[in-house]
This record gives structure tokens, sequence and C-alpha cells, in this order.
């Protein structure tokens, strides 16, 4: 097996101490990221759904006051107002649960945003299973594949504070429709403040040659932590973090399919048309080689701590490593 | 306010223009809907004939009034209309809902230019236009927002959501007309979900609420004129109508919501309002340039 590749990381990974990483709200990001462009752009307005202190939302209200819009529990509502706001010439940012954002409000998505392709930015906050206690109701792992499904929709699922962060503020220059998808619960910062970050291009994290690891969100931390036992039993794993997962970059898939021929894919989500039901498309496309899926299978989930969950969803590192054993054999045995 | 300084007695004449062209554009394209069309062209005409300051040379005057549809399924007036104002030339009605054409089935924005959102799923337009109006009032900007809707549209839960924020924000800026024909397309509005009493429920939400004859031009030009008066509140005007308004033989009956016209059929309607279906054809596909509405220029 390969040693570590001659390729250097695009994002900072080796600084960080993958045993005891800096721990950090996503949807911290996500409200940092709104006072920057409270800022930056005049045109920038934020709506919120009565959950201004779950999504963050607070720090811009309170910052610019003029520019914010309390719309209440209503969620159809609010995803249209945006419309109605960004036809008028504003850039809306809404927040709502992203359960609530990605379901209850799909239609107006589909019908009123995406089809007029207003740049209506959506941020769906307390994403995936590890928002922990609230159970099922309140743990989106839907979102991927309904947004991925429309037409002129981004989907961009940030790792941690840092590119959630970036991710908001790279939405607002995109003329299209975006939906960021956060979470609740503190995660490990894996990228610093000059990591690179363009939508729809994924960030190698780690080089690596004999199978690819693509994660989005928090399981970009969980496959660095794989990598690092597969590693430690000399296999050489590469690490994508595919933060867009709409538009995918489908030429660092091809790149990772052709160059290690074997592909995991880690993400917080149903297995059904999420991340890795994208990138098993592209590969079956470009460049077919055995792929392994670590996601939630077609589960509801339950009231739980973060990790228990996690681990109880099969969603955690040592899966992430089992997932790579299996498609290495398979790779093995082609 | 700008106006073409139409008479009333112009306004009908128009009106009766966008009737036809709904008949015949209907008639060529054999999909589409007859009822609510019909019923909403003489509000629709004072909307675009006198009531907004619209420019179809300049689609994005940043001084423009903002006009949605929520009742998408509309088009054939919305579009009879944008094409009787100027916003492209009448012989392109002829192309509703085909492929080549750039009239789809319900509004496109990216279709066709003037459309400021689309729509088609009902229960949306009212939020539409309260973002555009609350935007506006961000902006300082002199605007008024207007949004049709549909009597059967209000058994959808959004519009009443819609309504809350509209009076919460004191959006006075934004005035919505209800297309109030009685009919949906399952039958009668009170059978199939009653909505009445409606000028309740509006006022009930802080709404100024305004009755009137949809299909009596004076009476809607006042209708306009007190919207347009009132500080604070939005306005709703409950346009009495009757679904497919000036068809002998569509006239209050639901069975005519999503249905058009067979060319018999369509050319007896024309020849009710004093002509035929070829002639009238004719006179769209002799329309190859768009035209400003006459009396445009007298905008300001």
């Amino acid at each position: 097996m390969s040693g570590v590749s001659p390729a250097a990381p695009s994002a900072p990974t080796m600084g960080i101490d993958l045993a005891k990483p800096e721990m950090k709200r996503t949807r911290e990001g996500f409200g940092h990221g709104l006072m920057d462009l409270g800022q930056r752009r005049s045109d920038v307005v934020v709506l919120v759904g009565d959950l201004s202190g779950s999504t963050n939302v607070t720090f811009f209200a309170e910052k610019f006051p003029d520019r914010f819009i309390q719309v209440g529990v209503a969620e159809q509502n609010m995803m249209c107002v945006a419309a109605g706001l960004a036809a008028a010439g504003k850039i809306p940012f809404l927040a709502t649960y992203g359960a609530f954002a990605s379901c209850r409000s799909a239609d107006q998505m589909r019908v009123t945003v995406a089809y007029t392709d207003l740049p209506v930015k959506i941020g769906g906050a307390h994403g995936g299973i590890s928002v922990g206690p609230d159970g099922a109701t309140h743990q989106a792992m839907e979102e991927i594949a309904i947004v991925r499904s429309i037409p002129n929709m981004k989907m961009i699922v940030p790792c941690d504070y840092w590119e959630t962060r970036k991710a908001t503020v790279a939405a607002a220059d995109d003329p299209h429709p975006n939906y960021i998808r956060f979470g609740r619960e503190p995660v490990p910062v894996v990228t610093g403040p000059e990591s690179p970050f363009t939508l729809g291009k994924a960030n190698l994290m780690r080089e690596g040659s004999d199978l690819a690891i693509i994660a989005c969100g928090v399981m970009v931390y969980e496959a660095l932590v794989a990598a690092r036992e597969l590693e430690s039993r000399g296999i050489s794993a590469r690490v994508l973090n595919m933060h867009t997962v709409k538009p995918l970059d489908h030429e660092a898939i091809a790149r990772a399919a052709r160059e290690c021929g074997a592909i995991v894919t880690a993400e917080e989500h149903q297995v059904n048309g999420g991340l890795g039901g994208a990138v098993a498309e592209s590969v079956v496309q470009a460049h077919p080689v055995p792929m392994e899926l670590v996601a939630v299978h077609d589960r509801f989930g339950r009231s739980g701590k973060q990790d228990e969950l996690m681990a109880a969803f099969g969603i955690k590192a040592p899966d992430i490593v089992r997932a790579a054993d299996r498609a290495l054999s398979r790779k093995r045995a082609r | 306010m700008p106006r073409l300084g139409m008479t009333v007695r112009e306004l009908q004449e128009r009106a009766l223009f966008v009737r036809r062209d709904i008949l015949a554009l209907l008639a060529r394209a054999q999909s589409g809907h007859s009822g609510g069309p019909l019923s909403s062209t003489d509000f629709g005409t004072v909307l675009f004939f006198h009531e907004m300051n619209v420019n179809p040379r300049r689609l994005d005057d940043p001084a423009r009034d903002m006009w949605h549809f929520s009742i998408g399924h509309v088009t054939p007036v919305i579009y009879s209309l944008m094409g009787e104002r100027g916003y492209f030339p009448l012989v392109d009605l002829l192309g509703f809902r085909q492929m080549q054409g750039h009239l789809q089935g319900h509004p496109s924005k990216h279709d066709t230019p003037g459309i400021e959102v689309s729509s088609g799923s009902l229960g949306q337009g009212l939020s539409v236009a309260c973002g555009m109006a609350l935007g506006s009032k961000m902006d300082g900007v002199e605007r008024r927002v207007y949004c049709v809707m549909g009597d059967g549209e209000q058994q959808e839960g959004q519009i009443w959501e819609a309504a809350m924020f509209a009076a919460h924000y004191k959006l006075d800026n934004l005035c919505a007309v209800i297309d109030y024909n009685r009919k949906q397309i399952d039958g009668d509005v009170q059978d199939v979900m009653g909505i009445a009493p409606l000028a309740d429920k509006w006022r009930g939400f802080n709404w100024n609420v305004i009755e009137a004859d949809g299909h009596d031009i004076p009476a809607l030009l006042q209708a306009f004129d007190s919207a347009r008066t009132s500080r604070g509140k939005p306005s709703v005007i409950l346009a009495h109508t009757v679904m497919g308004k000036g068809v002998s033989f569509m006239e209050d009956d639901y069975k005519w919501h999503g249905v058009p016209p067979s060319r018999e059929q369509a050319d007896q309607a024309l020849r009710e309002m004093g002509t035929s279906l070829e002639e009238w054809t004719a006179r769209l596909e002799r329309h190859t340039r768009a035209e400003v509405a006459p009396g445009a220029g007298a905008a300001s």
C-alpha cells in the first residue's frame, strides 16, 4: 500500500488533533456568516420563523434590525415572502429547522423559488440525526434528496463552523437559490479561516490512493478519523469534503474513482437520494468502481445523545472503516 | 398616478378585446382554462390599462408597480392583457401552451418577460406579494403591489399566513383582488368547502376590505382608488364576478373552470361578441410587433 501522497491537501487538516478537536457549532457559522454579509451587502435581509435563537440569526437581528424579518410560525409563507423580497431586489436568507424548510415548504421552494430561479438562500438548521434529544420529527434526514431533485437549486452541506460561515457568504454571491444545511450541536473544526471554499468544488482533505472517502457535513470529521485508522493498517485513504452536493464535483469524483478504485460515501442523511446516491450516479456514468454507502438506512431517527445516535445509526468512523474494508475486498476481487 | 388616460368606454372596449383574445387563444390551444380568465377580465383590464404603473418597454423599471397572479391557471387572461398592453406581439397568443411558444400553461418568469415570479401552485402568491411590498417599503420605493387570487384558493392555509403577515407589517402598498366567482373546479365553492363569510374573515385579519361588482368598470375604478388611500392596512377587493362572463353558455357554470371551448364553441362565443373566430384569429396573426397600448405615451 502506498504511503503519504506528494499532493498537498487543499485544507489544513494536518494541524488538527483528531483525538481532541476544537468543537464549534455550525449554526454559529451561519449566524456569523450573516453578520459578515450584513456589513458587506446592504441588500441582504434575514427572515426567521420563530427560531431566532436556535438558528443563530439573533446576531444579525441585533446588528441590523431594519433588515430582519420575523415571520412567525409559518414556513410556507416565509419561503414565498423571501421569494417576493428577492423579486424586489433583495438577497433574502431564511432560517428554520431543516425538517421544516425542506419538507413543510417544499412546494413553495420548488414552484415559487426554484422555478422562478430567485436568489433565495435557505438556512436549514438542526440538520441530521445529531440534533439529538428532539427525536425523529426534528431530525432532518431527507434534505439532500429533496433539494437536489429540484432544478436550479444548489445544496450545500458544510463540514464545520468555518465552512458554514464561508458557505453562507458564498451563497449571497450566487444569483440562484441555495440551501445550506447545518447542525445544532458543536462539531469538530476541521478547516480554518484560510481554507479554500468554492461552491461546487470538493476540498481534498487528505490525499490517498487505495480508496476514497467522500463525505459531507459532520461526516468529514468521521471520515478523517476513519482514514487515520486505515492508515495505521497500511491503507491509504483519500478524503474528499463534498460540501456542495449539488452541483456535484464530478471531476473530483471521477479522479477519485480512477486513482483509488474504490469509494465510500459518508453522510448524516437517509441513504435514499443522498450524497451516496449522487456520487453513485456520477461514478456509474464516468468510471464504475466498488462503492459502499455509509448513511442512515431508511429509518426515522429517535431521541438520544448525538454520539449515541450516530453510533446506533451506523454513521461513526468505525462504520466508515468497516465500509472501507468491504469496498477494498470488492476492489481486490475484481 | 400614471394613467393611460382611458375613458370608461375605452376600458370596456379593451376588456372586450381581451375576452376575444382569450377565446381565440383557447380555441387554438385546445387546452387551458376558460371560466376564471373571463371572470377576471374586467378588473384585469382596469389593473393593466388604468391602475398600474407598468412599462412593457422597461420591465426592470425600479419605480414600476409589481403584479402577481396567484391563480396561475388564468394565463389566458394574463397573456391577453400583456399582449394588449404591449408586452409582446398578439400573434404570440396563438402559441399558448405549445412547445414552440413562450407562453406556458402557467406563468413562467423565464419564458415570458414581464412575469415577475412564476406561479401555478395555489395559495402561494399573496406571500410573494407580501415580500414584494415589504421589500419596497424597506427601500423607500413608492410602489404598489397587486396580487390576484381566486375564491377557491381561499381554502389554502398559506393565504391566511400571508394575510396575517401583511397586516402585521402594515403593508398598505399591497392590494389583493379576489376573483369571487363562487365556482371552483369541483363545483360551487360553498359546496366544495365553504369560505363564507369571506369579507368578515379578511376584516378579522385586519385588512381594509372593499367589495365591488367585478364587471362594473366605474365600480372597479372606485375600488382601486379606495384601496390606494388606505393607510396602515393592506387592502383586498372582493370582486364579485361571474365565471365565464361574456359567453352565454359558459356563464356561472363550474364545468368551464378548466376546459377550453371547441373551435365551434369559440366561434359561437366570438359571434356573441361581435366578431368570429376566423376574423379575430386573423387580427392576432397580423399583430406581429408588440405595441404599447394606445395612450401609453400619456403615462407619467
